[in-house]
């Protein structure tokens, strides 16, 4: 009884509705696997599942949204016709791929076209899923083929997502190609325990210190790089502090009497 | 004690000193007594900043020299790191521009346009933000690019010791700070681009004050360039110092006037068009020297393609005259517009009269809107800009809610800073100086 979501006897055994029953305006393109969201595909990716409201825990359910599930779905892979030039450079990706006896099923696990609407979206972009043992062939191809020529790294941002099971930190690379005029994102995804992604400044040699910055802030080990210290934060610092179990910190402030908390402490909307 | 861990906390103690290699360590006094004492010693290594006058802000130069020639130069940043990305996970996306516009403190526009782009891509209004806004956008941008650049060659006479540089720069940046607060109320930390528009629109004679402001910049600008391009002094200390060539700058990723000064005329307004950039008439200067003189030359050219772009802009603003400069959508847009009280500014007393007198409903909504935000459907996006140094990005996730999940910029004097090592090593210990001002880094940008 001690759960959080029964504060009284009658609704004590009342089960708290499952995402799969959830009724709504868009619960139908929520639910994995769904086909109804965009032009199909896998239909959006799951990474977390939302219960209550304002963060509510064992105290039973006092903000009366107690049976609110909120699936968190981002964008799903995408089926072709991907739109504009990103089937031409897929393919040709996959061309080059194949070349060097690796299939590009294989080292592209999902190619996310967002937002994928017909006709295609001017706003549309296009973001490869790589699996990390190929991620430097990806990037090589990328970067050194006459068609891709994705010569320009913008650097490497991490993302945390703690419920995301066995894919909970996600290291995500730019890339620009001057040549023709267009940008592909990159997205390798890691599990918490097993945290390594290769290093690519042995082809990007930008990517240095946004891969210490990614280590520093997401704790996520960047193999081959060749000198993986902190850098925003101190060197002594416990822990990394843009992940989602990191607090935000802050003290209480008194104002005129009341007591505002700090932010991370606040009851916000979830 | 090869075991031993250093850190960058605390002073190493005695027994963390590897006894095989000699040390010598020394704060302040008389270099050649320090010399003389140092005799012997093959390594020299200076520890240059953070505080330093020189360094642009709270950088820290590691140098190892060999008389005046630095063998091995790094940098050491984070000393300005105040978790802005961080912050902003625990604010709604309207307030996000209100920690973003902190980073880059020298041109806070572009983090807030960039951030707002980004934000309207994910919500799916890019097409619907009102031509105003995006026309005050450019308008804004541009005077701070102005302002910037003024910035980064007055304080780079400075370091130099040419200090009239130094007092022309902030003179000239002055009348566009005067500008910045006609329109904001702030010189800086503006918060005035928002998700969906600009805060509010431009006061009335605005753009007579621009008109009569831009004479004056160009003058500024003008004795700027007579004091320095043709200065021998001047010439002497730049040309040839702290060069990167093409292919360097495409493998560390630099950008800016910096890429430029190789000959590639890359430029984020008119390879990935924002804002309208399309339609304004204006050039990219390049050069092939790909020297810190080079790139003196071309920040000052930048400036008076900026102002081009400022005056075209400046009809076009006449033109549109009354417009909108919010998206219509009122789950977006904030429901009042400011206006000056006796009491200075706020929301309009129209606006407080109709929700505490007449509509519960519109107080309501107003309260949510403020308090709640609005919800940003799932996604990532990324968004760039052609910031004063270079292309600024911004990767903006969010999971659905009133909230960024993520929101990672891509600070441009972060990345420059990475080619301090290839600029410097080799040179002298004053061409440090003279490269570290041609990146131009800002350490509120670096370290966010």
């Amino acid at each position: 009884m001690n759960d959080g979501t029964t504060a009284g006897g009658s609704a004590a055994d009342r089960p708290v509705p499952q995402p799969e029953e959830v009724l709504g305006p868009r619960s139908g393109e929520l639910v994995p696997g769904s086909e109804q969201a965009g032009r199909g595909g896998r239909g959006p990716e799951v990474v977390e599942v939302r219960r209550g409201m304002f963060g509510v825990r064992g105290s039973g359910d006092t903000s009366g949204y107690g049976g609110l599930v909120q699936p968190v779905a981002m964008p799903g892979a995408a089926t072709r016709p991907y739109g504009g030039w990103f089937d031409e450079a897929v393919d040709v990706l996959a061309e080059v791929l194949g070349e060097q006896g690796v299939a590009f099923d294989v080292a592209v696990e999902r190619v996310v076209v967002d937002p994928h609407t017909d006709p295609p979206s001017p706003h549309a972009e296009l973001t490869l899923h790589v699996a990390r043992e190929h991620l430097l062939a990806v990037c090589r191809a990328l970067r050194d083929d006459q068609d891709l020529r994705f010569e320009l790294s913008l650097g490497v941002s991490g993302v945390h997502y703690p419920d995301d099971t066995g894919r909970e930190l996600h290291a995500v690379y730019h890339l620009t190609s001057v040549t023709h005029g267009r940008r592909v994102r990159l997205e390798v995804s890691v599990p918490d325990a097993d945290p390594h992604v290769p290093s690519t400044t042995s082809l990007y040699p930008t990517n240095d210190w946004h891969e210490r910055e990614t280590w520093d802030f997401f704790g996520i080990v960047f193999d081959g790089h060749p000198g993986l210290a902190r850098i925003e934060m101190p060197d002594d610092w416990p822990g990394h502090p843009q992940r989602k179990d990191y607090p935000l910190g802050g003290i209480p402030v008194e104002y005129k009497g009341a007591t505002v908390p700090p932010p991370d402490t606040r009851r916000s909307y979830s | 004690m090869s075991s031993a861990t250093y850190t960058a906390t605390r002073p190493p103690t005695d027994d963390e000193f590897d006894p095989g290699i000699p040390g010598f360590e020394a704060s302040g006094g008389d270099w050649d007594e320090i010399a003389r004492e140092a005799v012997g010693e093959e390594r020299i290594v200076v520890n240059m900043g953070p505080q330093h006058p020189s360094t642009h802000g709270v950088l820290r130069l590691m140098l190892e020299i060999d008389g005046e020639t630095v063998t091995e130069a790094r940098c050491g940043i984070g000393y300005l790191h105040t978790g802005i990305e961080k912050n902003m996970e625990f604010r709604t996306w309207t307030q996000g521009t209100t920690f973003c516009t902190r980073m880059d403190y020298l041109a806070p526009l572009f983090q807030e346009t960039a951030y707002c782009l980004a934000t309207e891509k994910l919500l799916g209004v890019t097409d619907d933000v009102p031509e105003r806004a995006s026309i005050i956008r450019v308008l804004m941008m541009e005077l701070n690019r102005v302002a910037s650049h003024l910035v980064c060659l007055g304080t780079g006479g400075n370091e130099m010791g040419a200090t009239t540089v130094m007092t022309i720069g902030f003179t000239a940046r002055e009348e566009i700070l005067r500008l910045f607060e006609a329109v904001t109320g702030l010189r800086m930390n503006h918060a005035y681009v928002r998700p969906g528009g600009v805060a509010q629109d431009v006061p009335e004679g605005f753009e007579d004050q621009v008109r009569a402001a831009l004479p004056k910049i160009r003058q500024y600008l003008g004795q700027l360039g007579d004091l320095m391009l043709a200065n021998p002094i001047f010439k002497a200390r730049l040309t040839d110092v702290g060069v990167l060539n093409l292919a360097g700058c495409m493998a560390l990723g630099v950008t800016g006037p910096v890429l430029r000064s190789t000959g590639l005329p890359y430029d984020v307004r008119k390879a990935f068009p924002y804002s309208g950039y399309e339609t304004y008439d204006f050039d990219v200067p390049t050069s092939t020297d790909a020297d810190c003189y080079s790139r003196v030359v071309l920040r000052l050219e930048e400036c008076y393609q900026s102002l081009r772009i400022v005056e075209q802009a400046l009809t076009r603003l006449e033109a549109t005259s009354g417009a909108p400069v919010m998206v219509a959508d009122k789950k977006i847009a904030w429901p009042a517009q400011l206006a000056i009280g006796a009491d200075g500014q706020g929301n309009s007393l129209d606006h407080i009269r109709q929700i505490m007198g007449t509509s519960m409903e519109a107080l309501i909504h107003h309260f949510k809107l403020v308090t709640e935000g609005f919800r940003v459907p799932a996604g990532q996006v990324w968004q760039t800009v052609e910031h004063p140094r270079g292309e600024l990005g911004v990767h903006a996730v969010s999971d659905g809610g009133t909230k960024p999940y993520r929101a990672h910029f891509r600070d441009p004097s972060f990345n420059n800073l990475q080619a301090v090592s290839v600029m410097c090593e080799g040179g002298q210990v004053a061409d440090v100086v003279v490269a570290v001002a041609s990146l131009d880094p800002v350490l509120g940008g670096v370290d966010r």
